[in-house]
C-alpha cells in the first residue's frame, strides 16, 4: 500500500471511529479510558521513531511529554489560547527541543546519550518546579472558559475525538519514515553507524529529523494533557511512567515496525486500564511488572516478531 | 568561613553515601554493560531488611546489611543467569534488559509493600543522634557512619578489583570477553559474580540509606537519575571515577544547598552532568577508547 | 472455665446470635435493594499510600458501622474504590468510571490536592456533591459550591493553617523580629509557605530567609546551616514526611539556636516517625489535627481510637490513628447524616443541607463556610515536651503534645528558646 493512500486509510478509520462514539457513546469512562491508552499510541510511536529506527534510547520522554504540557500552560494563562494553538506551540517546542537533542548525538552514542536524556529530564523538571508563572511546585489549573463545541457532549469527548485524530497521525507518520528512504537509512544508523556514514548515508541529517519528529510528536501528546486533568503538577507530568511506558510498549509490540508500538500501546495501556479497576492495587502494578518481564524474555522480538517467525515457520516445508 | 568549610564537610559526608548507591552501577553498568534500573529497587529492599532486623531484635542496619550480603549476592548471582540466558545470548540485549529490569523494579516494589505496608520507615540507632563537633565544625554520626561504611566497601572493592586475579578477570571481562575465554575463565560466570556484588552493594546502601532517611517502597525510584548519572560523569566502570562523580556532585549539592537556594540543586548536578557528557563523553576519568 | 466468664461468654454468645439475628433481617431486607454506592479513589500505592490506606480503613469502619444500624436510607451502604497510585493522571478515569460504569450513587475524594483537583470537574460536570479529605483549597479556581472539604483549616485554608504558629511565637517575650521560611517544593509546602507569608507580614515580622527544596535531598544540614546564618528569631518549616524527619534531624545535629521552631509539618502526626524522632522532637512547635490532651475531647474520637488502633496494627497500617483516619471516618458521617435527612439522593439537597447545619462528628462539631472549608478553623499548634524514649506508649499518654493553639483548647504553655528545651 503507498503512503498517501495508507494515510487516507488511517485518517478515514480514525474519523469513522471518532464519529461513531462521539454520536454513539454515552459512557464518559470509555473516552478517559482510551484517551489515555491513545496517548500512550502517540508517545510509543514517538519514541518508536528514534528509539526503534535509529537505537538511539531516549529516557527523557517525560521531559518533551512536560514540554507540551508547559507550552499549553503558558498560552492558557497568557492568553487563555485556544486548544489548537496550544497544540501547535507544544509540538513546535518539544520539535525544537528534539532538535536539540539531535545534535546531541553528534557526540553521544548508546547508554550516554541516554543518561544525557535523563539529566535533560531532571533539568527540565527543576525550571518548572521554580517557574511560578506556570504554577511551580503548586500546580497549575486550567479552568476552561466555555462548554464543549457544538457536536460534542462534554470536553472528555472533545479530547478523545483529538488524541484519535493525533494517534492516526502519528501512525501515519511513523509508517511514512519506516517506509521511505529514510527509514532505510535510519535502519543502516541502528545496525552499525560508523558504515552507514562510510556508505554516504547522511547520517546527521537523518538523526536530526528523526530526533525532532520524535520529540514534535511527544509535545503533541503533552499539549493536551492540561486540558484532560485541568489541574497538572509537576511531580505527575514527570512521572516516571512516561518513560517507562514509552519504552516498554514499542518493546512489547516489536520495534522495527510502525505497527509495533501501536500493539504494545494497546495491549499495555488497555491491561493498565482494565488492571487498575479490576484487580487490588498492590497486583495491579505486579502484574505490569510481570508482563514487562515475561514479554521480554518470551518475545524478545515483540508481538511483531513472534508472529513474523510464527508465519515463517509454517511457510517453511515440513 | 565556617559555612564554606562546613558546607565542604556536608557535602564530602553526602558524597560518601552517594558513593555507595553507585557503586554497585558502576561494576553492573559500567564494567558488565547490564543497564540494572532496578538497582535503587534493591538498595530499597535493603534498607526494609534493616529495618526488619532493627525492629525485631535491635541489630544495627550495618550490621545486618553485612550479614545479609551473601544472600543479596545469591540474589544477583540468580539474576544474571536468568538475564544472561534470556537476553545476552541473543544478542541486542541491552535495551530489553532496561524493560526486564524496569519489570523487576515494579515486583520488587510490589513484595515490598505486600511485606511491610506503604508507610515510610525509619530505624534508630544509638550513634543516629550523636553529633561531634569540633570548634566550629559538627560531624552528625548519622552522616559520618554511613560516610566511612561506603568509603570501606568503595576501596576495598577497588583493592578486590586491581589486586586479585578475579578482579582482573571482571576487569577484563568489560574490555575483551574473547581474550578472557581464550585464557580458559568462563566470562559468564566472572560477570554473574561480579553482578552478585554489585547486588551486595545495593544492600549495604539501603542499611545506609535507613540510617540518612526515611524510606517507603516507590522510594528507589527517585534515585534512578543519581545512581546513573554518578557512574557516568567519574568515567564508565571505573570505581574511583565513581568516588570523584559522588564527590562533584555531593559538593556542589551541599554548596548549592548553602549558597544559593536548595530548589536549584538538582538543575545544578544534572547540568553538570550534560556539561561533563558534552565535553568529555567518556567521563572524567573514562578511557577515552569506548 | 469460672462462673464470671463462663456468663460473660454466654452473653457474648447471645450477643453475636442477636447481632446475626439483626444482621440477617437486614439481609432480607436490604437483598430487596440495591445497595446504595459511595465511590471514590484513594492513594493505595505510592508517596501518600500509607495514609491512603489508614483513610480507607476509617472509611470502611464507618461503613460497617451504618450498616450495622441498617444502613442509609434503608438501603445497605457498599464503598466502591480504586487505587490512584498517588498519581493525577489516573483520577479522571477512575470517577468516570464509578460514575458511568459502576453508577454509584455518592462520590467522596481520594488523600490530598493533587488527587482531589483533578475530580472537581468531573463532580462539577455531573453535579454531584462533593466531600474531600486533606485538600489545600483545590477549589479556590474552580469555585464549586457542592464541594466541601474536612482538614480543620478554616475558610482561608493556607492562612489559617499557618496562623497558630506566628500567633504562639507572638506571645513570646520579648517578640520576636525575623523569620526564616523554609518548605519542600511540592504542592502542599507551597501553599503553607504562601500562607505563612500572609501571616508573617500581619505579625509585622521580618523575613531573613525564604527558600525552598527539592523532594530528593537527602542531606538537610547544609540548609540548616543557611538558616543559622541568618540567625532568625523564628524558624518555620513546611514539609512532607522524608523531608520534615529530615530536618528535625539536621536541626539537632547542627545545634540549630532560634528561639521557636516548627511549621506545618506533615509526617509529624505519624506514629512511625514520632517514635523513631522520640526526644529528638522536644520544643518543636508543630501543626497537628488531634492530640491525645484533656482539652480535647471530641465526643466518639477515642472509642473510634480504640477499635481503629488494633485494625490498623493487624495491616501494618499507622497505630495511633491522630491524623486522616478520624477526619475520614467524620467526613464519612457527615455525607451519611446528610443523606440520612434529606431523605434522598438529590445531590443539590445533600449539599445545600450540608452548607446550612452543623454536624456533631468524631473531629467535634464541623460547620462549612460558603467556599466549602471550615466556617471556624481549628488547626491545633502543639508543642512536644518531656519524650523521653522511642516507645509508642509515650504518645498515647497527655502532656507530650501540649496543644498551645487556638487559645480555646490550650493545655499547656510554651517552652522556648527553642534550642534551651531542645533535649
Amino acid at each position: 500500500m503507498s503512503s498517501p493512500r495508507f494515510t487516507a486509510l488511517v485518517t478515514g478509520i480514525a474519523a469513522l471511529a471518532i464519529v461513531a462514539t462521539v454520536a454513539g457513546v454515552r459512557n464518559e469512562y470509555f473516552f478517559s479510558a482510551a484517551y489515555t491508552v491513545l496517548q500512550f499510541v502517540v508517545l510509543a510511536s514517538a519514541w518508536n521513531i528514534l528509539g526503534g529506527f535509529t537505537g538511539y534510547v531516549n529516557f527523557g520522554s517525560a521531559a518533551f511529554f512536560a514540554l507540551g504540557v508547559y507550552s499549553s500552560v503558558f498560552l492558557h494563562n497568557l492568553v487563555q489560547a485556544p486548544i489548537a494553538l496550544s497544540i501547535a506551540a507544544g509540538t513546535g517546542v518539544a520539535a525544537l527541543v528534539g532538535l536539540g537533542m539531535g545534535y546531541l548525538t553528534l557526540r553521544l552514542r548508546g547508554v550516554f546519550f541516554a543518561i544525557a536524556t535523563l539529566a535533560f529530564a531532571q533539568v527540565l523538571l527543576t525550571f518548572v518546579v521554580n517557574w511560578e508563572y506556570v504554577g511551580g511546585a503548586r500546580g497549575a489549573y486550567i479552568v476552561l472558559p466555555h462548554g464543549p463545541p457544538p457536536g460534542f457532549r462534554s470536553n472528555g469527548q472533545v479530547l478523545f475525538a483529538i488524541m484519535a485524530v493525533m494517534a492516526a497521525g502519528s501512525l501515519a507518520l511513523a509508517r511514512w519514515v519506516q517506509t521511505s528512504t529514510m527509514g532505510r537509512g535510519l535502519a543502516a544508523i541502528r545496525d552499525d553507524e560508523v558504515a552507514a556514514e562510510c556508505s554516504g548515508v547522511p547520517t546527521l541529517r537523518l538523526k536530526l529529523v528523526s530526533t525532532t519528529l520524535s520529540g514534535g510528536l511527544m509535545g503533541m501528546a503533552g499539549a493536551t494533557f492540561p486540558y484532560f486533568l485541568l489541574y497538572v503538577e509537576p511531580g505527575g507530568v514527570f512521572s516516571l511512567s512516561y518513560a517507562v511506558n514509552s519504552i516498554a510498549m514499542p518493546l512489547i509490540g516489536g520495534m522495527h515496525s510502525w505497527a509495533g508500538p501501536l500493539l504494545g500501546a494497546l495491549l499495555l495501556g488497555i491491561a493498565q486500564q482494565v488492571l487498575q479497576v479490576t484487580v487490588s492495587a498492590d497486583w495491579n502494578l505486579f502484574l505490569v511488572g510481570a508482563l514487562l518481564v515475561l514479554f521480554v524474555t518470551v518475545a524478545p522480538e515483540g508481538i511483531m516478531g513472534w508472529t513474523r517467525r510464527r508465519g515463517r515457520a509454517r511457510e517453511a516445508p515440513p | 568561613m565556617t559555612l564554606i568549610a562546613n558546607a565542604l564537610v556536608s557535602g564530602l559526608l553526602l558524597a560518601g553515601f552517594y558513593a555507595a548507591v553507585s557503586v554497585g552501577i558502576a561494576i553492573s553498568f559500567g564494567m558488565l554493560d547490564v543497564v540494572n534500573i532496578a538497582h535503587p529497587a534493591f538498595i530499597v529492599l535493603g534498607s526494609y531488611l534493616a529495618y526488619f532486623a532493627s525492629s525485631w531484635i535491635g541489630l544495627d542496619p550495618i550490621v545486618t546489611a553485612l550479614v545479609l550480603s551473601p544472600a543479596f549476592f545469591a540474589l544477583g548471582l540468580v539474576l544474571y543467569r536468568l538475564y544472561h540466558s534470556s537476553f545476552e545470548r541473543r544478542g541486542r540485549e541491552r535495551l530489553r534488559g532496561l524493560a526486564f529490569f524496569f519489570g523487576i523494579l515494579f515486583v520488587t516494589e510490589v513484595a515490598l509493600i505486600l511485606a511491610f505496608g506503604v508507610d515510610y520507615r525509619l530505624v534508630n540507632t544509638r550513634y543516629m543522634d550523636t553529633t561531634w563537633r569540633f570548634g566550629a565544625f559538627d560531624l552528625p554520626l548519622r552522616l559520618f557512619v554511613p560516610f566511612l561504611v561506603s568509603l570501606g566497601m568503595t576501596l576495598s572493592l577497588q583493592a578486590f578489583l586491581s589486586r586479585t586475579f578475579f578482579g582482573r578477570a571482571v576487569l577484563a571481562v568489560a574490555q575483551d570477553e574473547l581474550a578472557l575465554q581464550l585464557m580458559g575463565v568462563d566470562p559468564v560466570r566472572v560477570k554473574a559474580i561480579a553482578f552478585g556484588i554489585s547486588i551486595a552493594t545495593a544492600g549495604v546502601a539501603g542499611a545506609l540509606l535507613i540510617i540518612i532517611q526515611p524510606v517507603q517502597p516507590s522510594l528507589g525510584r527517585e534515585y534512578i537519575g543519581l545512581v546513573f548519572a554518578i557512574p557516568v560523569l567519574g568515567g564508565m566502570g571505573s570505581i574511583p571515577g565513581t568516588l570523584v562523580g559522588a564527590t562533584i556532585l555531593g559538593v556542589a549539592s551541599s554548596f548549592t544547598s548553602t549558597f544559593f537556594g536548595p530548589s536549584w540543586s538538582p538543575a545544578v548536578s544534572f547540568g553538570l552532568l550534560l556539561l561533563a557528557l558534552a565535553l568529555r563523553p567518556e567521563g572524567l576519568l573514562g578511557k577515552a577508547a569506548r | 472455665m469460672d462462673r464470671n466468664s463462663f456468663a460473660a461468654a454466654c452473653r457474648g454468645r447471645a450477643a453475636s446470635l442477636l447481632a446475626g439475628v439483626a444482621l440477617a433481617a437486614c439481609a432480607l431486607s436490604a437483598a430487596a435493594q440495591e445497595p446504595l454506592k459511595i465511590g471514590f479513589s484513594m492513594s493505595l500505592t505510592g508517596p501518600l499510600g500509607g495514609n491512603g490506606r489508614a483513610a480507607l480503613l476509617a472509611m470502611q469502619m464507618w461503613a460497617e458501622d451504618v450498616n450495622a444500624k441498617g444502613g442509609l436510607l434503608g438501603r445497605q451502604v457498599k464503598l466502591v474504590y480504586y487505587d490512584d497510585q498517588t498519581n493525577p493522571a489516573n483520577v479522571p478515569g477512575l470517577y468516570a468510571k464509578l460514575l458511568d460504569v459502576d453508577k454509584v450513587d455518592l462520590i467522596v475524594s481520594s488523600y490530598g490536592t493533587n488527587t482531589i483537583a483533578p475530580a472537581i470537574p468531573i463532580a462539577m460536570q455531573r453535579q454531584m456533591c462533593f466531600m474531600t479529605l486533606f485538600g489545600t483549597n483545590p477549589n479556590a479556581k474552580f469555585k464549586y459550591d457542592r464541594y466541601f472539604q474536612i482538614m480543620p483549616n478554616g475558610p482561608d485554608p493556607a492562612v489559617g493553617l499557618t496562623k497558630g504558629f506566628f500567633d504562639v511565637a507572638m506571645t513570646m517575650d520579648p517578640k520576636p523580629k525575623t523569620v526564616a521560611l523554609v518548605g519542600a517544593d511540592a504542592e502542599y509546602p507551597h501553599a503553607a509557605l504562601e500562607g505563612a507569608r500572609t501571616n508573617v507580614k500581619a505579625a509585622g515580622l521580618k523575613i531573613v530567609y525564604d527558600k525552598t527544596y527539592p523532594m530528593s535531598t537527602t542531606d538537610f544540614t547544609p540548609i540548616v546551616r543557611a538558616i543559622q546564618a541568618t540567625s532568625p528569631d523564628l524558624v518555620f518549616v513546611a514539609s512532607y514526611p522524608p523531608d520534615g524527619a529530615g530536618m528535625v534531624r539536621a536541626v539537632n545535629e547542627v545545634g540549630l539556636k532560634t528561639r521557636q521552631f516548627g511549621g506545618s509539618m506533615i509526617g509529624l502526626q505519624y506514629a512511625n516517625i514520632k517514635t523513631q524522632l522520640g526526644p529528638l522532637l522536644n520544643g518543636v512547635v508543630a501543626w497537628e489535627v488531634y492530640a491525645p490532651e484533656p482539652t480535647i475531647k471530641f465526643p466518639g474520637v477515642e472509642q473510634f481510637l480504640t477499635r481503629y488502633q488494633p485494625r490498623a496494627i493487624a495491616q501494618q497500617l499507622d497505630p495511633l490513628g491522630f491524623f486522616l483516619p478520624p477526619y475520614a471516618y467524620a467526613m464519612m458521617q457527615i455525607v451519611g447524616e446528610a443523606v440520612q435527612k434529606v431523605g434522598s439522593l438529590d445531590q443539590a439537597k445533600i449539599a445545600q443541607y450540608i452548607h446550612d447545619h452543623e454536624f456533631s462528628t468524631v473531629v467535634g462539631n464541623v460547620r462549612f463556610a460558603k467556599n466549602g472549608e471550615w466556617a471556624v478553623g481549628r488547626p491545633l499548634y502543639v508543642q512536644y515536651q518531656g519524650i523521653r524514649t522511642n516507645d509508642l506508649e509515650e504518645w498515647k499518654k497527655p502532656g507530650k503534645a501540649v496543644v498551645l493553639y487556638p487559645p480555646e483548647w490550650k493545655s499547656g504553655k510554651l517552652l522556648y528558646p527553642y534550642d534551651e528545651h531542645r533535649k
